[in-house]
């Protein structure tokens, strides 16, 4: 299918114009018909299409904060969940960490692409993107500690020493009871 | 993820940590283990070949074992296991249904039952002072209509009834100081005489009246000439001995109270003779045999005790007993070794004179030396004339029986003698394996894979059944002659007490091959050698690859420290001797280092009595390694008698008349002298020199962490009150106690030292990481006590910064030494145990991740697991829930004996003495081998095998399945395809 589009898209040698240009300059010469006033509908035209264009970027704008707050739900599932998990290394309470790290890492890999369809000249992205970050990082933390709960971080000293070999002794010893 | 993994492994082992033991299936015994029974050299053996009954052939040996073996096959009946201080002295039947034991010098009768071995009465016959014991088992004598034996100990002579073994009478004869040598008695007559020496000059003899017991007459008589050695009997009338010079023989005459001495020059009876005759001990009645160094000599007694050379009979080594045939004649056996063969000649001996009634050779390997006993008995032949079978035992202490020129059963007895083992590893498996075998094995492999499922999905038949054990406990894999890569297959060097080298295979037992070791036989200059311990001498791991693997054995020239050594380099895979050095300086300790040369021989230091210090191998290499490092190599010894532990250090090039670069002198750097009135050493323990540990921290469940001391160069050192080291009893209970001291021996500090009141040895301890069990009697108590003591480093303590652990600037792992000062804390807790030991031992694993086991060998020969947490310090009675998820058991006040736990399961190790580890190459597992009069051998995984697959799992249902999904994977492709393909025509 996409590549029909693309043939039909990119391949176009031709065309002819059926639509009816007669706000373009190119047909001036032609008197306008009794009346009819061109600018008062060019003016009315324009502030329309404005209004429209506001509405359009008020509502970018709103879904933009909406989504930018989404994280707020998820957080407090996370923590229902994690505290339903407890705080032993069992396969649950993994599955539950693990996807509370995965999630947020996966949604700020994808920050741009969430914002994608709220971008407009007139909408500022700045602070919702700065909103779903820091709520996806506040996510990520409550994973980090959910993970230090179970004492799955190397946090301790025992987790750096746990396999260190004993240390060389220089000097050597042997002998024992006389061997009678 | 390193970390979820570790904690998983923790989580794991937390887990498997569960209070099931060790155990094992019915069907899984024999699998991994094996047992083999052994009964030690043959010192007197009985036949009994009577017609109804089997033929069997009852002997004791030195292992203190009374047996009764199988004629036909040499399979062992029964047997009978004496404690080590209850040596047998002689065997008999009695009533032809008892086999009669004499025992612990003359003051212990038993009677065995023959068929069964189930003991029938035992009689204690005990009296002042020890004399030589003597049994004598008449043939038709009765008292009473009771069957009677007359037994000489303990300086009474005993009447006692063959059937309930109850004392009829008894005399005292000891009274004048008398030695008695022999017990004579008549058939038929009313007195039975017990002759012997009177001090070195006079020769007596007792009259006893055989009824009552009565003494009829003693008479006594002076020979100036003196008598030395033993008393040999000719006739019931006539004995012979040597006299106290040595240079003639004195024939003794005794008829009715009259005694009469003839004296004959050795020099006029044998014409080369020099010196050291002696009277051999086969019992030849109207005859004796004198062994001389270069001949031995068959002499008749004529009737007024003049001698008679009857033959010469050359180099015989052994000669038996007669041997009375129907007809009055009496017949002997000898054997002599001739161009690498054995030469038995059965003699005749009649009134004509001596002929020789048969003569076979038999070839015999050469790794058997010279004939030590031959024991004969006979048999009607077919066409009824006589036919001897003849039991010979050889210097390697093996046992044969011989019969119409034929070898008909040999034993291998010398294994019940083991002195030291070292396991070896077995060649590297080559390239070049044919395709036909591999298609082959790959079938049987299936085939074998396929049983296995059925009895998996329970749709074997009992024949299946049958054919699935068959083929586990024959499965080809475990006696092969290669590594294998779990390092289950090793060789293992035994030396025996014999002198003799095997090599055993860990998968079956078997022996791979055996040599009699020159450096360990009997010669002129060197009296009464004993090896004293295998060494690994080298051990090819990273070059030098192309040598075979060989170890060190050590011997000794006689018994006292200061006697020469002997030393012999013998090749692991081939048996072959590659090096002997004979007659070396005295050998007081063995030190082997740890350092080895380009050849991987690794460096041993010998050090003599006089304490100086020899390098082996006597290389220029060697000695320069040595010479590098001469300034960090201490030792130490611990002188029991005097109480005192000596540390020194060696030095420069010993002072000697001819130089040697390889002797070193050694200088006392500290001694710790233990009060000679309070304290004696008891025992001492080290930590085994292949043992390897993971870590230095131990973690708690609260993530604290704890560093242990872990130091080769510790020693643990028991002391007890000196009163205490007798027999339990010998002491009270306020004045006994046992010390227990933790050293190090470089420098002679001592670390820990702690005193058990009222507690006695004997102790018994093993010494791994950083911690030491050891096992004593508490006399408060009346129970056995085991304790342990687990030493960790203060001074490590304060490495609590992680940063500084995460970017490893820390100094844990940097070489430290033993002069920098120490501070250790040590936990320590005791605990009842029921049984008493008679060895310890601890597993050992390739990389010391797994967790510990305590092998104890129980006084009942058997081996008990014990596991390292039930003798965990920390232990306390209500532990909490962190401390119950690390795995500490509440604390009970005894160590539970678990009946599963028992490795040696349902078998006995008769006699244990020696239980050794050896780690396999597969973490887990670990290779115990138990040794005593019997031999026993298993692999053991202290924490379960959670390294590998078990035994029965099912690799063909495993791969049934893979196959299977691979095949759904395709068909759902397939149709995924197609239905694809139709909605895109749609």
């Amino acid at each position: 299918m996409d590549k029909g589009k693309a043939v039909m898209g990119s391949g176009r040698r031709w065309a002819v114009e059926f639509t009816d240009n007669s706000t373009s300059h190119s047909s001036r010469n032609i008197p306008d018909p009794p009346g009819f006033t061109r600018v008062s509908q060019e003016q009315d035209d324009s502030a329309t299409s404005k209004q429209k264009k506001d509405a359009e970027a008020n509502w970018k704008a709103q879904k933009a904060w909406e989504v930018a707050q989404a994280p707020v739900k998820n957080l407090f599932m996370m923590g229902f969940m994690m505290w339903m998990a407890g705080s032993t290394v069992h396969l649950f309470s993994i599955g539950i960490t693990i996807s509370a790290l995965l999630q947020p890492i996966n949604a700020l890999r994808g920050v741009g692409k969430v914002f994608e369809p709220y971008k407009d000249n007139r909408v500022d992205l700045m602070l919702p993107k700065l909103v779903f970050i820091a709520l996806n990082l506040v996510g990520l933390g409550l994973g980090v500690w959910k993970l230090n709960t179970l004492g799955l971080l190397p946090t301790h000293v025992s987790d750096w020493v746990s396999s260190l070999p004993p240390a060389q002794e220089v000097e050597y010893s042997g002998g024992g009871i006389p061997l009678v | 993820m390193n970390m979820a993994i570790r904690v998983y492994l923790l989580l794991f082992l937390a887990l498997s940590y569960s209070y099931t033991a060790f155990s094992l299936y019915e069907d899984q015994v024999g699998l991994m283990d094996w047992h083999q029974q052994y009964i030690g050299k043959v010192k007197h053996a009985v036949f009994h070949t009577q017609k109804a009954a089997r033929k069997r052939v009852v002997v004791s040996t030195e292992e203190n074992v009374v047996s009764s073996l199988d004629l036909r096959h040499g399979e062992i009946f029964w047997r009978h296991v004496l404690a080590p201080s209850d040596v047998i002295d002689q065997i008999d039947i009695a009533l032809g249904k008892y086999v009669i034991t004499l025992s612990s010098g003359g003051s212990i009768l038993r009677a065995w039952n023959l068929p069964d071995g189930q003991m029938v009465w035992e009689s204690t016959l005990p009296g002042p002072k020890a004399s030589k014991p003597l049994l004598l088992v008449p043939v038709n004598f009765k008292i009473d209509r009771e069957s009677v034996m007359f037994v000489h100990g303990n300086g009474f002579i005993h009447a006692i009834s063959s059937i309930n073994g109850e004392v009829i009478w008894k005399t005292e004869l000891a009274s004048e100081g008398i030695n008695i040598q022999q017990l004579i008695y008549t058939d038929g007559s009313d007195t039975i005489s017990a002759v012997g020496f009177v001090g070195t000059h006079r020769f007596g003899a007792y009259i006893l009246h055989v009824k009552n017991g009565e003494l009829l007459n003693y008479k006594s008589m002076e020979f100036p000439s003196g008598f030395s050695g033993d008393l040999s009997l000719v006739t019931d009338d006539t004995a012979v001995a040597i006299d106290s010079i040595g240079t003639s023989l004195v024939t003794i005459q005794f008829h009715d109270g009259l005694f009469s001495f003839h004296q004959t020059r050795l020099s006029d009876l044998i014409q080369d003779f020099q010196r050291a005759a002696v009277i051999s001990q086969s019992n030849i009645p109207g005859a004796f045999i004198l062994g001389t160094a270069n001949s031995i000599t068959l002499i008749k007694v004529l009737s007024r005790g003049e001698l008679k050379v009857v033959e010469e009979l050359g180099h015989a080594t052994a000669v038996s007993d007669a041997l009375f045939l129907p007809g009055g004649q009496q017949a002997f056996a000898l054997v002599q070794h001739r161009d690498g063969k054995i030469l038995l000649t059965v003699k005749l001996d009649s009134d004509d004179g001596l002929s020789n009634l048969l003569e076979e050779t038999i070839h015999l390997d050469n790794q058997r030396g010279k004939v030590q006993k031959v024991f004969i008995n006979t048999y009607v032949r077919v066409d009824r004339s006589n036919g001897f079978r003849v039991l010979i035992v050889m210097e390697d202490d093996s046992l044969f029986l011989l019969q119409q020129g034929e070898i008909v059963w040999s034993r291998e007895d010398g294994l019940a003698s083991i002195v030291d083992v070292k396991p070896a590893e077995l060649p590297v498996e080559k390239d070049g394996v044919s395709v036909a075998k591999v298609e082959n094995n790959l079938f049987e492999w299936l085939k074998g894979h396929l049983l296995k499922l059925k009895g998996t999905l329970m749709i074997a038949t009992p024949d299946d059944v049958a054919a699935i054990q068959k083929m586990r406990l024959q499965s080809s894999g475990k006696s092969k002659m290669t590594q294998d890569r779990n390092g289950f297959r090793k060789l293992l060097i035994v030396l025996t007490r014999a002198g003799k080298l095997f090599a055993l295979h860990t998968g079956d037992g078997r022996i791979v091959w055996s040599r009699l070791l020159m450096t360990l036989r009997k010669s002129e200059t060197c009296q009464s050698p004993r090896g004293i311990s295998l060494h690994q001498w080298q051990d090819p791991h990273h070059h030098a690859l192309n040598q075979n693997p060989s170890v060190l054995i050590v011997g000794r020239c006689g018994d006292s420290l200061g006697s020469t050594g002997v030393l012999s380099i013998v090749d692991s895979y081939t048996g072959e001797e590659r090096n002997r050095m004979e007659h070396v300086h005295s050998i007081a300790h063995i030190i082997p280092l740890s350092f080895t040369d380009s050849a991987e021989q690794r460096l041993h230091l010998l050090l003599d009595a006089n304490r100086r210090a020899h390098l082996y191998p006597r290389t220029a290499e060697a000695l320069d390694i040595f010479q590098r490092e001469l300034g960090n190599i201490y030792w130490y010894s611990a002188e029991t008698d005097e109480g005192i532990l000596r540390g020194r250090s060696v030095q420069k090039n010993c002072v000697l008349e001819e130089a040697d670069n390889f002797c070193f002198d050694s200088r006392d750097l500290w001694s710790i002298v233990f009060p000679s009135e309070s304290e004696k050493i008891a025992a001492t323990a080290t930590r085994s020199l292949n043992e390897v540990v993971h870590t230095q921290a131990k973690v708690t469940a609260e993530q604290e962490v704890m560093y242990k001391y872990v130091s080769k160069n510790m020693l643990f050192l028991a002391t007890v009150t000196p009163k205490a080291v007798g027999p339990i009893g010998s002491v009270t209970v306020d004045e006994s106690s046992l010390i227990a001291y933790l050293i190090d021996t470089v420098t002679g500090r001592i670390l820990h030292r702690v005193t058990h009141h009222g507690s006695v040895g004997p102790v018994h301890a093993v010494f791994s990481e950083n911690w030491v069990v050891y096992h004593y009697f508490n006399l408060r108590a009346h129970r056995y006590e085991m304790s342990v003591i687990e030493i960790y480093d203060q001074a490590r303590a304060e490495n609590k910064d992680v940063l500084k652990l995460v970017l490893g600037t820390h100094n844990l792992t940097s070489p430290i030494t033993a002069y920098s000062r120490p501070e250790v804390s040590t936990k320590s807790q005791s605990y009842f145990f029921a049984h008493s030991l008679k060895a310890m031992a601890v597993t050992l694993t390739a990389k010391g991740i797994t967790s510990k086991q305590v092998l104890l060998g129980t006084i009942g020969d058997q081996v008990l697991a014990l596991d390292k947490r039930f003798l965990d310090p920390r232990r306390t009675v209500n532990p909490t829930q962190a401390e119950k998820e690390e795995g500490i058991i509440p604390l009970t006040d005894s160590l539970p004996i678990i009946p599963q736990s028992y490795v040696t399961h349902a078998l006995k190790v008769e006699g244990l003495r020696g239980i050794v580890t050896v780690p396999a190459k597969l973490e887990s597992t670990t290779l115990v081998f138990t040794y005593g009069a019997d031999l026993f051998f298993t692999q053991l995984a202290p924490s379960k095998t959670y390294d590998s697959l078990t035994e029965d799992f099912s690799y063909a249902l495993l791969l049934i399945t893979i196959g299977a999904l691979v095949i759904a994977i395709f068909v759902t492709w397939v149709w995924s395809e197609k239905k694809e393909l139709q909605e895109k025509w749609r």
